[in-house]
């Protein structure tokens, strides 16, 4: 609303009622609220948005230092550590990785593919120093855990220096570029603290869905490790032989399903008639939570490392790939297993089934990768 | 940095936020109490309506502003949803629902089944979500 238009009309009624004395004073206070307006107007609406971060602010620092409470107990709970984790989780909250300088892309993918091998390294080394009495799958959560009060510890960080930016500058673009941001970012921190609660305890989370329709069609075959935390199953479906791909649960893991598909297709001498990858997708408001959806390309997140060793994978052999992706929000993603994801797996395996039967001959060979993280999915 | 530190300053309201608030409510009150005495003499009526109009127009912002800041510090918690774990019998097919417990995972062999002792799995892990009515999009 145009506020000294509504002033002005307020003006008038009061002279046409009042008259004398207040008439005078309410003229008066219309032209300095007028003239305060005009030079001051960008400065109230920076105050307004800087009161509105600041809001957020308190929040995000709530939400991170719970983050930080709930992952310094689970470690004391679960790793009885004899020195107090308190310092060192502290450090590790901290973390960064560079990623590889790209002026020159060729290789780029190897180097970082080398730099994330260190980083997860590190992170493990780190967490069994904090729990020396967790075991494998523990210090996987734990690891999880820790990831989770670390990007809450980042997104507080970047929205203060903002906030502060914004106060010390009064500079209306600095401060109004986060708060129109700022929903989007409330989310996905309310996310990240849902699945710290989720990585202590080792619950299924949303990104698992694929790794739980892999798991659905491996469990009772016999199992088979593969490159780095990744395990394989061959069985038979609907008439084809059947390589089902997942990362190695229960454990907060993702694996390399890259590296694992890979080794499959080699194992098999390139004649693999089909892939299909599974995955959660982010969906767009307005789509249905668990809605499935079907295309082609390979279905898989993350930094990009595995996508581009699959993808190189199916043009040396001319192997064709299919997706299918379960959809969920980023809060969804992350937090519990959400039972309209759970209830879609159903679906998703009768597309598998229907793209397989379709696309391929009676007796070929196909690898069918669920791609996501397996916490607290078995096989 | 002790963790009564780092949390304390999350739930507090602003100091000066406080202050505009009760300095408001307090020239609201006076403001209305002026206006009651004022009221008693006819020709300063009009007068006495503005101030009844002013204070009761600062006495109901204030309030609203303090429950709004109240409203923000109570939202400010996380919520644990709750998170059900069905096990099932893969002789009988008798099925439990319990809540979760730590060490449980999709596909864990658990306890012998209570009607025919064989073993049981856990087959789902997962959390209900009643969402609230949703508003009719025409889209």
């Amino acid at each position: 609303m145009n506020i000294p238009a509504a002033l002005f009309s307020l003006q008038n009624q009061v002279n046409a009622q009042l008259g004398g004395d207040i008439s005078w004073v309410m003229n008066i206070l219309f032209y300095v609220v007028f003239i305060v307006f005009i030079f001051y107007g960008q400065r109230l609406q920076t105050y307004v948005m800087i009161r509105e971060v600041e809001g957020s602010l308190y929040k995000l620092k709530y939400i991170k230092e719970e983050g930080r409470k709930i992952t310094i107990e689970t470690i004391k709970e679960i790793g009885k550590p004899q020195t107090d984790p308190t310092a060192r989780v502290d450090r590790f909250l901290e973390y960064f990785t560079i990623s590889p300088q790209s002026l020159d892309p060729a290789g780029i993918v190897w180097k970082l593919e080398h730099i994330l091998d260190v980083r997860d390294i590190r992170f493990k080394d780190e967490v069994k120093l904090m729990a020396p009495s967790a075991d494998e799958t523990q210090t996987n959560n734990l690891e999880n855990t820790l990831e989770a009060a670390s990007a809450l510890n980042f997104i507080y960080k970047v929205i203060r220096h903002y906030y502060l930016l914004g106060k010390k500058t009064l500079s209306l673009y600095v401060i109004m570029q986060i708060q129109m941001i700022l929903p989007m970012i409330m989310k996905e921190a309310e996310a990240y603290a849902s699945a710290l609660k989720a990585f202590a305890y080792g619950q299924p989370i949303g990104d698992g869905a694929g790794a739980l329709v892999a798991a659905r069609l491996m469990h009772g075959y016999e199992i088979r490790k593969l490159e780095k935390d990744c395990v394989v199953a061959t069985v038979p479906f609907e008439g084809r032989t059947a390589f089902i791909v997942k990362a190695e649960g229960p454990g907060g893991n993702v694996g390399k399903p890259g590296d694992a598909v890979k080794q499959v297709i080699e194992e098999n001498k390139g004649k693999i008639a089909m892939i299909v990858m599974i995955d959660a997708a982010l969906k767009l408001e307005g789509e249905e939570l668990g809605e499935v959806a079907e295309g082609v390309g390979a279905a898989i997140g993350g930094p990009g490392v595995d996508q581009f060793k699959i993808e190189e994978e199916l043009l040396k052999y001319h192997i064709p790939i299919n997706a299918l992706v379960v959809k969920e929000d980023v809060g969804d993603a992350v937090s519990p297993l959400r039972k309209e994801v759970f209830d879609s797996i159903d679906t998703v395996i009768a597309r598998i089934k229907e793209v397989v039967s379709e696309r391929t001959k009676e007796g070929d060979k196909i690898v069918i990768a669920g791609i996501g993280n397996t916490i607290g999915i078995g096989q | 940095m002790t963790e009564t530190k780092a949390t304390a300053p999350t739930t507090r309201i602003s100091a000066f936020l406080l202050t505009i608030v009760f300095i408001t409510l307090a020239l609201s009150f006076a403001a209305l109490i002026f206006a009651v005495y004022i009221l008693e003499q006819p020709t300063e009526a009009e007068t006495a309506w503005i101030l009844i109009l002013l204070g009761f127009l600062g006495v109901g912002i204030s309030t609203y502003v303090l429950f709004q800041t109240r409203r923000r510090i109570s939202k400010l918690k996380i919520i644990v949803p709750p998170v059900t774990t069905t096990i099932e019998c893969k002789k009988c097919g008798f099925k439990n629902v319990r809540e979760f417990q730590r060490g449980d995972y999709i596909f864990k062999e658990g306890e012998n089944c209570q009607k025919c002792n064989e073993k049981t799995l856990i087959t789902a892990i997962y959390r209900e979500v009643k969402d609230k009515e949703k508003q009719k999009m025409p889209f």
